[in-house]
C-alpha cells in the first residue's frame, strides 16, 4: 500500500490487489486501513516519480506503437493509433501485444482501442478484459451501460448524480442538459460530448527529451497535397543534416501535422535500417501523402526522428572482381510500410525433419547464412497448410495406396516413391514420443503428383491413428 | 552450325524498326536462354528478354495449385543473378522445394500481400528496383492495363518480371484468353512420366506450351524437370537408346550444355 498526503490527512492513495481484496479502497485515512489490515506494510507515495516512470513509459510506446502518446492523469496513456494499427496486425492483435509486453516488464495493464478518448477511458476504467476493441461507431452502445464514474468527472459530481438516482451514463445522456449544466457547472455535458465523439478532444503529445527534429510554421495553413510534398521536401535535408551531425540514422520517423482545428495527424515511416539519405526518406513520405486529411489547413508541421541509432559502417565493395550485391533496404522499407512489418520475409531453414516445422520465417534483413536444406528426398512446392484426410486402401506395412479420394476426385496411383519415414520429435512434447509419419510420392494417371502420409508406421498403434493425410502438391 | 538458317538481314531491320516504333529503346535487350536449344531457337533473342513481363500458368487442376508452373518460374528466377522478390497472396510455397529447383532460400524475399491489387502494387514496386533478378508475382486478374504499367516499370528496372497467373477458381482461369502486354505467355500442364525400369516415380513431366511471344511463334515442348536443377530438359532426350539412369543424366548434360555454335557462348555471355 502507498501512502500519500491529501491536505493534513495521509491517506490510501495505492494499494495491491490483496490489500484492495481485504477492504481497503483508494482515498481511506491510512489509520483506518492499518485497523482493518493489522501487519499492512505502508509506503510512502512518491508522485514525481511515479510521473517519471509513466513518462519514460510513454516515449517507450512512442517509439514502438505510434506517434501520439500523451500522458492521462497519474495511471493512463492515451495513444491516438489512427492509421497504426495495421502496421502492428491489426486493432486486437496490437492491443494483446502492448498488454503483453508490459506484463513481461511487470506492469499489468488494461488496454482499450475505441472511437473517442472518452470512450476508451470509460472501457478501461469499468470493464475486467484486459484488451478491448471496442468496433468503430459502437461506442456509444458501449458507453450507455456504463456507471457516470467513468466519465472523468469530479468524485462530488458522481456523488450528486447518485443523490438524483442518475447512475449510468445512458441516464445523463437522456435526461435534460439545462437542469443538470445548472446544478453541476458545464463540465458534465462537456465530458458527455466527448465520450460520444460530438465535441472534438485534442492530444497533447509528449515528445522525447532530446529529439532530432524539424518544424516549420505556415503563415497560411496548407491544404494541397503538391505544397505538402514541397514542404515535406524542404524539412527532410535539414533532418538529415542534424542526424549527420549526431552520427545517427533514424529508424522510426514521425511527421506530426497540427491541423487548424488543433488536432494533430501523424505520419509514421519505418526503416529496416538506420537511414539518412534525404532521397530515400523523401520517397518514404511521400508515398504516404495520400493518407493526410488536411481539414480546414495545416499550420505546423514537425518531422521527428523518433527511434534513431547509430549508422553502421560497412565496406562497399570487398573485391574488384565481384560485382557488389544490389542494396535492397529501400524496397523493403517501401514495402514493408505499405503492406505491415509481418508481410516482408525471408525463410531460413531449420534442422527438423518435420516438414512444417523445417521453415522459419526470418526478418528480411536478417544475416544471410549458408544454410540449407538436405537435399535427397524431393519436397512438394506446395504444402497444404494443414494436412488433409483422404480415403485411401494401402497393404500394410510399408505399400503406398493403390488409389485415394482427395476433395470428392478419386485418383488411381501409377506410381510411388517411398517410404520416408519422418519420427516425432520426442524432445518436443510426451505425444510425439513414439509418433512416425511414413511420406510417399506417389503420381496418378493424369500425372499429377502428391504427398501423402499415414500417420503411424502401419504395424504399431502407438505411433499415431495409421490414417492418411495428404500434405502437399509436387509439380 | 556457325550460319543462323532463321536469320534474315532484311527481316531483322524491319524488326528493329517496329520495334523503335513500339516505342521501345533502341539499346537489344538481354536474354535468358533455357539453356535448351530447341526452346531457345522460338524465342526471339534466344532466350527470355530480361526487362520485360511474362506469363505463366499451369494448365488443368494446376491453374489453381500452380504447383508446377511455380517451379517453371522458381528455375527461371534461379538462372537470374541477384536476389528474386517473390509476391504470395497464400504462403503455401515450400522453400525447400525452390532449393531443390535450384533458387537457393537465401536468394528469396518473400512478400505476402492480402489482395490482388496489393500484389499488383509491389510487383510493380519490384519492378522499379534495379537490384533484382527476378520479381515473381501470384497473381489472378490482370488487366491489359495492369500489365502495360507492370511492363514500363520492368522496362526502367531491367529484372525479369513473372506473373505466375493463379486463380481461386478453375471458371476464373479463362481470364488466361485475354490479352495482356506481356511479351511471353506460358502454360505449364502436367503429363504423366516416363515409366522406370524399377518401381519409383521418374523426373516429372510437363506438357510447355509457349502461347504466345511477341515477334515469334507460339510452339510447344515436352519438357523434363530433374530434382535439384533449374535447368530443363527435352523429354525426347531421354527417348534415347539407353539402358541405365547414369546415362539419362549424361546425355541430359551433354543437351543442356552443349557449346554448339559460338552463338551459344554469346548468349551464355549475355546471360
Amino acid at each position: 500500500m502507498l501512502a500519500g498526503r491529501n491536505g493534513r490527512r495521509r491517506v490510501v492513495f495505492a494499494a495491491d490487489r490483496a490489500a484492495r481484496k481485504a477492504g481497503l479502497v483508494v482515498g481511506m485515512p491510512v489509520a483506518k486501513a492499518q485497523v482493518l489490515l493489522p501487519g499492512l506494510s505502508v509506503m510512502d507515495a512518491r508522485p514525481d516519480e511515479d510521473r517519471a516512470a509513466l513518462e519514460r513509459l510513454a516515449l517507450w510506446l512512442q517509439q514502438r506503437v505510434t506517434p501520439i502518446v500523451a500522458l492521462n492523469g497519474m495511471d493512463g496513456l492515451i495513444l491516438d493509433t489512427t492509421g497504426a494499427d495495421h502496421l502492428l496486425g491489426g486493432e486486437a492483435v496490437m492491443l494483446r501485444d502492448i498488454v503483453r509486453r508490459l506484463e513481461g516488464a511487470g506492469i499489468s495493464a488494461r488496454a482499450a482501442v475505441a472511437d473517442t478518448l472518452g470512450a476508451a477511458y470509460a472501457v478501461t476504467r469499468t470493464t475486467s478484459g484486459a484488451a478491448i476493441v471496442v468496433p468503430p461507431g459502437e461506442h456509444a452502445a458501449a458507453l450507455a451501460d456504463m456507471p457516470v464514474a467513468a466519465l472523468r468527472l469530479p468524485a462530488e459530481t458522481v456523488i450528486g448524480l447518485a443523490d438524483l438516482g442518475l447512475t449510468r451514463i445512458r441516464d445523463i445522456e437522456t435526461a435534460p442538459r439545462a437542469p443538470l449544466v445548472q446544478r453541476f457547472g458545464a463540465e458534465i455535458t462537456r465530458r458527455l460530448d466527448q465520450a460520444y465523439g460530438r465535441v472534438d478532444e485534442p492530444i497533447l503529445p509528449i515528445r522525447p527529451a532530446d529529439p532530432v527534429a524539424v518544424s516549420r510554421n505556415f503563415a497560411e495553413p496548407i491544404a494541397a497535397a503538391e505544397t505538402i510534398a514541397r514542404y515535406i521536401g524542404k524539412l527532410v535535408p535539414p533532418l538529415c543534416a542534424s542526424l549527420e551531425e549526431r552520427g545517427l540514422g533514424a529508424r522510426r520517423l514521425d511527421l506530426l501535422l497540427h491541423r487548424v482545428d488543433s488536432a494533430v495527424q501523424a505520419v509514421r515511416v519505418a526503416l529496416a535500417r538506420p537511414v539518412r539519405d534525404p532521397k530515400h526518406l523523401l520517397r518514404l513520405l511521400s508515398e504516404q501523402i495520400e493518407i493526410i486529411e488536411p481539414g480546414f489547413g495545416i499550420e505546423r508541421m514537425d518531422l521527428v526522428a523518433v527511434l534513431a541509432e547509430p549508422m553502421e559502417r560497412r565496406q562497399q565493395v570487398s573485391s574488384l572482381i565481384e560485382e557488389p550485391e544490389a542494396d535492397l533496404s529501400g524496397l523493403i522499407d517501401m514495402l514493408a510500410n505499405r503492406l505491415g512489418d509481418g508481410a516482408l520475409y525471408r525463410v531460413a531453414p531449420v534442422e527438423s525433419d518435420v516438414p512444417e516445422r523445417s521453415v522459419q520465417r526470418v526478418p528480411p534483413l536478417a544475416p544471410v547464412t549458408d544454410a540449407a536444406w538436405p537435399e535427397g528426398w524431393p519436397r512438394p512446392t506446395r504444402l497444404l497448410p494443414r494436412p488433409e484426410p483422404i480415403e485411401t486402401m494401402a497393404m500394410l506395412p510399408d505399400h503406398p495406396p493403390v488409389f485415394f479420394v482427395w476433395r470428392g476426385i478419386r485418383r488411381k496411383v501409377k506410381c510411388a516413391d517411398g517410404r520416408e519415414r519422418v519420427f516425432g520429435e520426442w524432445w518436443k512434447g510426451d505425444t510425439e514420443l513414439t509418433a512416425a509419419r511414413d511420406y510417399f510420392q506417389v503420381e496418378d494417371t493424369s500425372g499429377e503428383r502428391f504427398w501423402i502420409y499415414r500417420a503411424g508406421d502401419g504395424e504399431h498403434g502407438e505411433t499415431g491413428s495409421q490414417r492418411w493425410f495428404l500434405h502437399g502438391l509436387f509439380a | 552450325m556457325t550460319a543462323e538458317p532463321h536469320k534474315k538481314p532484311g527481316l531483322e531491320t524491319l524488326r528493329a524498326a517496329i520495334s523503335r516504333l513500339e516505342g521501345h529503346t533502341s539499346r537489344k535487350r538481354a536474354t535468358l536462354p533455357f539453356g535448351v536449344r530447341d526452346i531457345d531457337r522460338k524465342l526471339p533473342g534466344g532466350g527470355l528478354t530480361l526487362g520485360t513481363l511474362h506469363e505463366v500458368a499451369g494448365g488443368g487442376n494446376d491453374a489453381l495449385n500452380a504447383a508446377a508452373a511455380a517451379r517453371f518460374a522458381a528455375g527461371i528466377a534461379a538462372r537470374t543473378k541477384g536476389q528474386v522478390l517473390w509476391i504470395v497472396t497464400v504462403a503455401d510455397l515450400f522453400a525447400p522445394a525452390l532449393q531443390q529447383a535450384g533458387l537457393a532460400a537465401s536468394r528469396v524475399l518473400f512478400v505476402e500481400a492480402g489482395t490482388d491489387r496489393d500484389v499488383l502494387a509491389c510487383f510493380e514496386e519490384g519492378l522499379r528496383h534495379p537490384g533484382l533478378g527476378a520479381v515473381v508475382a501470384e497473381v489472378g486478374r490482370l488487366t491489359m492495363t495492369a500489365s502495360r504499367r507492370l511492363q514500363l516499370a520492368a522496362e526502367s528496372g531491367g529484372g525479369i518480371g513473372l506473373a505466375l497467373r493463379r486463380w481461386r477458381r478453375q471458371t476464373d482461369a479463362a481470364d488466361f484468353g485475354q490479352p495482356t502486354a506481356s511479351t511471353t505467355r506460358w502454360r505449364v500442364s502436367l503429363l504423366p512420366s516416363a515409366s522406370l525400369p524399377v518401381a519409383g516415380v521418374g523426373d516429372s513431366r510437363w506438357l510447355l506450351e509457349l502461347i504466345r511471344t511477341r515477334s515469334g511463334e507460339s510452339a510447344d515442348f515436352e519438357v523434363e524437370a530433374r530434382h535439384g536443377q533449374s535447368k530443363l530438359r527435352l523429354a525426347g532426350a531421354s527417348d534415347r537408346p539407353a539402358t541405365d539412369t547414369a546415362d539419362h543424366v549424361d546425355l541430359a548434360a551433354s543437351m543442356g550444355d552443349r557449346p554448339t555454335s559460338p552463338r551459344a557462348g554469346r548468349r551464355r555471355a549475355s546471360a
